[in-house]
């Protein structure tokens, strides 16, 4: 049986009739078309769909659309203001911390929760920050350097 | 150097389209009156199949159709190159079909389809396909399966696709007989699974109306698909068929193969008039993309008495899988036993290499295929030399190195590297390492009970694939060329189309920077397009570090070709001789005179001509050209790390990595680190990390990220990356690739800084990976040897 399912997306009151079973990152993708977050792996830990529930980093292929009734979502395409990029989604394309694009969103998500628990990170505390995302391209190198950078820019 | 011309560190175009979401990958595209479909797949590593039963399947809600092997009877998936045996008979390729009918050979094989109007419901249904199975025994360790006893292809004796040698036996017998000492090594190197981080997808859709097929498709070459599903499987002539790869999230070799489901989605839409949509799960990736590595070998180093190296012989085994995949054969040999000279003068090589096959899941191309493998043995057995014979590790490498004035150089085993100084790249190297500052390192690291160590790497490897005189007598089925088309539209801006294609290589940005400088166009207004067969003419995609090699170079050719048609309509309009017309920064000019022309103005009047002479002046702007390279390129490199290991748990952290490699000229330096990061990074995965499993039975035991160990972003350090150039001979740009060298040089440099840690412990061998497990192992059984002796 189909349930209804409303909260904020990117700023934007949404409703949908969605089965039971359907996992926030469905919701996103196929219901509200926000295919900027992507599926990686199926055990939860790839970070690739990584989204922000009420201001927190969370793996939407781990949460059901329902369990996300009423909250406030934001997605990688809700970072940028018009044409000026989010100071981290800057510093990730500044420093060449992407190459295939595909674990970028959740990557920059994580990046900036990370930056909200710990505004001025070690090297250290960024990689161990990363623990649940994964980058198959980089080797992290570069993606460190962009997270360090984001993070000045981010403390203004 | 202009901001955007060759050499600068260009930020990415194709970054800001990633950057906000809106990237545009298979699974991101739906078509209207889509179903989707689900694989179902043996469970088993090898059985026979008695019975299907789709009854309860077809009945299920949302199902739309299932099919099975004996429905869809269509062409094997083909194998690209073939190889042949020791007495000049050709390889066994047995058959490949997208949906199995007799028998499954591997966990994972595709045994059915179910089509639905929803993900959900397919993946219901699927559940309820019923498979009666005869269990048979598996085969899985390529040192049984080639004793016979059970057979993966009923008509495949010893389960041997072929055994193959190159080089010169009996001067390698020879050699040996002369030898002061021989060092030998047994080595396997571990089976890895790719995991590009997007899971492949494919989305077939016919137009009933127009009879035309769509494949949209995570490739690295959607033209190599085109032709291979077109002509060998399904039967459908390429103007019929567009196959189109996006953006796509990762290849590393995965995605170059022809894939079961890229045919059973075509096939399926052709039957039920409907687009048909499938994307892997990772657990599916895990079992079904095709692996890489899997080698089990054998290698004696022949020595003189001051350590120069007088041959080596190698046999190895080499696993294929149960099945042939599209690049398979050619790994283990003409990428592999080619290079097995390394940079070192050794005079006389004899490999011989057996391919097996085996009731696991396909393997193929992986970052650096083959050469990962050769540099791996080569470096590690050097190690051990050195070890053995007492000369430091610097200098057995430095004698045997080829010297840097005998370029053009022929190795023993069929190449000639045309350039390169491997002294040049190992002194950058000691400078970057602190090779001097490593004692001190080492002594403070034992007042914290740590042992650290230090190994060395230095490798070459072939790429720019390939020169297609050379690959054909190499047994390669079609040429490896790459083509390009520029066109100038008439405002002066233009679009590039190339046959190579990029899933992280950043070709947009490179590929411009190259265009704007030699047309003397802004950056800004040069477009790249490439991946999709109804825009690109033809192209044989981006693999083997061949993109800039030869696609860039087919880019420059087609530049010239557009330079020359250009002076024509300059010289027609400035009523000049062509002779006399000169291009420089984007204009046109008549030499010795003030009278010039813009680019763009050229552009313009070639779209809006009025009084073109008409016999010998076409309007319009637009070159493709077509090349085929004289040779592979060879980058080449050191790499050193620095490994600390705790004694007591056998844990291993990469303390410092250096690589410095000479990949020719440099077009983006951004991106060129970053390729090297990412190479170091799968490297130093397979040495330390990354292994995948099976059990006797053939279950992959390494089937999700829970079990597969993926470098994540604390098991690395910084990278210390540089380069040397010395510029390819026959390319203009002087390029060689950089894809690969990361993964092809650091694996043999961590295993041996982890046998330099342990050696003070009596350890002088640790198998990637090198868990902790497995290094607590090696120091225990050194441990042991000792107190029995």
């Amino acid at each position: 049986m189909p349930v209804g399912v409303s909260m904020t997306v990117n700023g934007k009151a949404v409703t949908g009739s969605v089965e039971p079973r359907t996992l926030l990152v469905q919701f996103l993708r196929e219901h509200l078309g926000l295919t900027g977050t992507h599926v990686g792996c199926d055990t939860s830990q790839c970070g690739a769909c990584v989204v922000h529930v009420d201001g927190i980093s969370a793996k939407s292929c781990t949460l059901l659309a329902v369990q996300a009734d009423g909250a406030e979502v934001t997605t990688i395409e809700g970072l940028a203001k018009g044409d000026e990029l989010h100071p981290m989604q800057a510093a990730f394309r500044e420093n060449h911390g992407l190459q295939c694009g595909f674990c970028t969103p959740g990557m920059v998500m994580s990046a900036i929760d990370l930056v909200r628990m710990t505004p001025d990170p070690s090297e250290q505390e960024i990689r161990e920050g990363l623990e649940g995302n994964i980058c198959r391209c980089t080797g992290y190198h570069n993606i460190v350097k962009a997270i360090k950078a984001g993070a000045a820019a981010m403390r203004g | 150097m202009s901001e955007t011309g060759i050499g600068a560190a260009v930020r990415r175009k194709e970054d800001r389209r990633f950057l906000t979401g809106r990237g545009t990958y298979v699974d991101d595209i739906n078509r209207p009156n889509q179903t989707w479909a689900v694989i179902v797949r043996s469970p088993h590593a090898h059985a026979r199949i008695k019975s299907i039963d789709t009854s309860a399947a077809t009945a299920a809600p949302g199902v739309v159709a299932v099919f099975t092997g004996a429905d869809m009877q269509v062409g094997g998936l083909p194998c690209g190159w073939q190889i042949h045996n020791k007495d000049g008979s050709p390889m066994l390729e047995p058959p490949h079909p997208p949906l199995v009918s007799d028998k499954v050979r591997h966990v994972g094989d595709q045994v059915a389809v179910v089509i639905a109007e929803t993900r959900s419901q397919a993946r219901d249904a699927a559940e309820l396909v019923a498979v009666d199975y005869e269990m048979l025994p598996a085969v899985i360790d390529m040192r049984e399966a080639i004793k016979g006893g059970s057979l993966v292809h009923d008509d495949v004796p010893n389960n041997t696709c072929y055994d193959w040698e190159l080089g010169d036996k009996a001067a390698t017998d020879e050699a040996f007989a002369k030898a002061a000492h021989v060092t030998k090594i047994d080595i396997v190197n571990n089976r890895l699974i790719p995991n590009a981080m997007e899971p492949r997808a494919a989305l077939g859709e016919y137009d009933a109306a127009s009879g035309d097929y769509t494949l949209y498709t995570t490739s690295q070459n959607p033209h190599v698909i085109r032709l291979l599903m077109g002509a060998f499987v399904l039967q459908i002539p390429e103007h019929k068929l567009r196959v189109y790869a996006p953006d796509v999230g990762g290849g590393f070799g995965s995605k170059i193969f022809h894939y079961a489901e890229e045919a059973i989605v075509t096939w399926s839409a052709g039957k039920l008039a409907r687009p048909v949509k499938w994307v892997a799960d990772r657990s599916e990736s895990f079992q079904v993309d095709a692996h890489g590595r899997d080698h089990v070998t054998h290698a004696e180093l022949a020595l003189d008495k001051d350590g120069k190296f007088l041959g080596l012989k190698v046999s190895t085994l080499a696993n294929m899988g149960a099945y042939l995949s599209t690049f398979a054969s050619s790994v283990p040999t003409y990428l592999y036993a080619t290079l097995l000279a390394g940079v070192y003068t050794t005079p006389a090589v004899y490999a011989e290499v057996r391919a097996v096959f085996t009731n696991t899941g396909p393997v193929d191309a992986y970052r650096g295929a083959g050469r990962p493998e050769a540099s791996y043995l080569i470096e590690r057995l050097v190690d051990r030399a050195a070890r053995e014979t007492g000369i430091s590790q610097i200098d057995i490498r430095r004698r045997n190195f080829i010297p840097a004035e005998a370029f053009p150089y022929q190795t023993p085993v069929a190449l000639q590297y045309d350039s390169g100084d491997y002294n040049a790249t190992l002194d950058e190297a000691l400078k970057r390492a602190d090779f001097d500052g490593f004692a001190a390192r080492k002594a403070e690291a034992a007042k914290r009970g740590k042992v650290r160590g230090i190994g060395f790497s230095t490798y070459v490897e072939a790429c720019g694939i390939a020169p297609s005189a050379v690959a054909g007598a190499l047994g390669a089925r079609a040429g490896l060329y790459e083509s390009a088309e520029i066109r100038v539209h008439p405002t002066g801006s233009v679009t590039v189309f190339t046959g190579s294609h990029s899933h992280g290589q950043g070709h947009e940005t490179t590929f411009a920077q190259i265009v704007s400088e030699q047309l003397g166009i802004p950056f800004d207004n040069v477009d790249i397009s490439h991946g999709d067969t109804s825009k690109v003419q033809f192209g044989m995609g981006t693999y083997g570090s061949r993109s800039l090699a030869v696609g860039g170079e087919a880019i420059i050719r087609a530049c010239n070709k557009i330079i020359d048609k250009a002076k024509k309509i300059a010289a027609h309009v400035l009523e000049a001789s062509e002779a006399d017309i000169e291009f420089k920064d984007g204009q046109f000019t008549v030499a010795g005179t003030d009278k010039k022309m813009a680019f763009g103005d050229v552009a313009l009047t070639a779209y809006v001509p009025h009084n073109f002479p008409h016999e010998t002046l076409e309007p319009g702007l637009d070159e493709t050209a077509f090349f085929d390279p004289l040779n592979f390129t060879f980058p080449a490199g050191c790499h050193i790390c620095e490994v600390e290991v705790d004694p007591d748990t056998g844990v291993v952290e990469v303390a410092n990595f250096t690589a410095v490699d000479d990949v020719g000229r440099v077009i983006n330096p951004l991106i060129v680190e970053g390729q090297i990061h990412g190479g170091v990074a799968q490297g130093v995965g397979q040495a330390l990390l990354e292994g995948c499993v099976y059990d006797a039975d053939g279950q992959l035991l390494t089937g999700s990220y829970m079990d597969y160990c993926m470098p994540r972003a604390d098991d690395l350090p910084s990278i210390n990356a540089g380069t040397t150039t010395t510029l390819c001979k026959h390319n203009t740009l002087g390029v060689k690739g950089c894809g690969e060298v990361g993964a092809i040089g650091s694996p043999p440099a961590v295993i041996n800084a982890v046998v330099d840690a342990l050696s003070e412990l009596g350890v002088t061998d640790v198998p990637m990976p090198a868990t902790p497990q497995r290094v607590w192992q090696a120091i225990q059984a050194a441990k042991t040897a000792a107190a029995a002796e």
